[in-house]
């Protein structure tokens, strides 16, 4: 069972391996991703590729939005994480 | 009478800045100075399935003008593209905020282009995902259409004219240049970023299919594996690279008082319509005879003939025969070839071979072939540069760039005079 924290850094090893000039130190998970760090939709779509190759987490095309922020990240992989 | 003619247009189309990465050298000084000192940039390399193989590989900054996400992103092609065209820019001292942005054109010569990803993604899909399609890249079309190289200078540089490759095999090169020569004449750009760029050392097949034909280059020691037109050469030695070249009306550049390299005076390119893989000598001083008609020039007036010589056994022979036929009453043209220091740069051979022979204008020297250690009866053509550079005095450059499918060009470059 993974917490919400560990979820976070599995999500955050994924964003620092695409986001590769930013520091994500500093994160607002609150906020949107795309308006922190110089994201576009393919970095997106590498989000859930890598979702998929390193945790065979399936995220369908309509869930998207729900990888909007951090914590929204969290919330909606969570459950996946831990099936 | 030295202007490039069209039937209506007379502008003069001159070079203004030069950036490249090759083997031997990350900018014209350093490749320059690397062929004068008679240096090799083949080194042994890994190639996938293959084994160890002599190859051509550049070492420049990648990120130096590319963040590492967009680096990672792109392609070699791509990062090889924006490092050239950043170069070509700062050596001809010239800031975009000075022109329009859709008046550039970013035209670029490819031998081909998508072998490296398309490869790369089969070794992960057999290797790493059992052939589950669903794991296959969302980045393999923008990284294997044909304008990638292209595109990925434009993005970078915020050029929103037009961009495109030209996909002419190994004359691609100088068929990148003569687009831009040409687009800039139609006058549809400003300045045009023109040139031939390859990313080829990275893809097996190309390394394969050559060994297949029996035409890969090879030697214990890499700096002898390219040896053209010498008696045991053995074939092709791949290499990577580009050159880009700043193009610009002749108006244009006197208006900025921009530095001069070269004016492209003349070129031809033609089809042998014979053979996929075989050249043809008779098409090939055709096609050098029309340049040098379109210039104005007669053989004679050529100082140096930059031979493509790849250092195959009879592409060889057949490329002598030709510049013979051309040449052979010409006792102040002389001849080199420069595949024996970098390998065969494929698509930017073309560019990167001109590159390297255009400080001839100033320094008064012709570099000489490599690797000529006994020269093949068959290749000895008057007045080649064989193993000493030769004090000249250079003026006229005829470039000589052919490929597979029957592909010639030559392009004639003269020293800038008013």
């Amino acid at each position: 069972m993974l917490s919400n924290e560990q979820v976070r850094e599995k999500v955050i090893d994924i964003i620092a391996d695409i986001a590769l000039d930013s520091d994500l130190s500093g994160l607002n998970d609150q906020e949107a991703l795309r308006d922190q760090l110089d994201l576009d939709s393919m970095d997106f779509l590498d989000i859930v590729m890598e979702l998929k190759k390193r945790h065979k987490i399936e995220v369908p095309q309509e869930d998207y939005p729900q990888l909007r922020s951090m914590s929204s990240c969290v919330e909606y992989l969570a459950p996946k994480f831990n099936v | 009478m030295t202007q490039l003619k069209t039937k209506s247009l007379h502008e003069r189309i001159v070079i203004t800045g030069i950036g490249l990465t090759s083997p031997l050298g990350n900018n014209l000084a350093e490749l320059r100075e690397n062929l004068l000192l008679g240096k090799s940039g083949i080194t042994h390399g890994e190639i996938r399935h293959m084994g160890i193989q002599a190859l051509g590989k550049c070492h420049f900054d990648e990120q130096a003008y590319q963040s590492k996400k967009m680096r990672k992103r792109g392609t070699r092609a791509g990062a090889i593209s924006i490092y050239c065209a950043h170069e070509a820019l700062k050596d001809g001292f010239y800031d975009l905020k000075n022109i329009a942005s859709d008046r550039v054109g970013v035209y670029l010569g490819i031998t081909e282009h998508g072998n490296v990803e398309t490869e790369q993604e089969i070794h992960e899909l057999y290797n790493s995902h059992d052939k589950n399609v669903e794991f296959w890249s969302h980045h393999h079309n923008p990284r294997t259409v044909a304008n990638n190289p292209a595109g990925e200078v434009t993005l970078n540089l915020s050029i929103t004219g037009p961009h495109y490759t030209i996909g002419a095999a190994c004359a691609a090169g100088n068929l990148g240049i003569i687009q831009g020569v040409q687009q800039l004449l139609l006058g549809e750009v400003d300045l045009a970023l023109a040139g031939g760029i390859s990313e080829s050392t990275e893809t097996f097949g190309i390394f394969a299919a050559f060994m297949a034909q029996g035409a890969l280059g090879k030697n214990i020691d890499p700096t002898k594996a390219s040896k053209p037109l010498d008696k045991d050469r053995n074939g092709i030695v791949v290499s990577e690279g580009g050159a880009i070249y700043l193009l610009e009306r002749l108006s244009d550049a006197l208006a900025r008082n921009a530095k001069i390299y070269g004016e492209i005076v003349g070129y031809h390119s033609n089809s042998d319509a014979s053979d996929f893989v075989l050249p043809n000598d008779i098409r090939q001083a055709e096609c050098m005879q029309k340049a040098i008609a379109k210039a104005g020039l007669k053989p004679s007036d050529i100082h140096l003939v930059n031979m493509h010589a790849t250092g195959t056994h009879l592409g060889d022979i057949q490329e002598c025969k030709a510049v013979q036929k051309v040449f052979h009453d010409c006792p102040h043209t002389y001849v080199n070839a420069t595949k024996g220091f970098i390998g065969h740069a494929m698509g930017a051979a073309g560019a990167l071979e001109l590159a390297g022979n255009i400080p001839s204008f100033f320094d008064h020297q012709i570099h000489p072939c490599k690797n000529i250690d006994q020269l093949d009866p068959e290749c000895a053509i008057t007045n080649l540069v064989i193993s000493e550079k030769k004090e000249a005095v250079v003026e006229t450059i005829l470039n000589n760039s052919f490929g597979m499918l029957g592909i010639n060009s030559s392009l004639i470059v003269k020293k800038y005079k008013e």
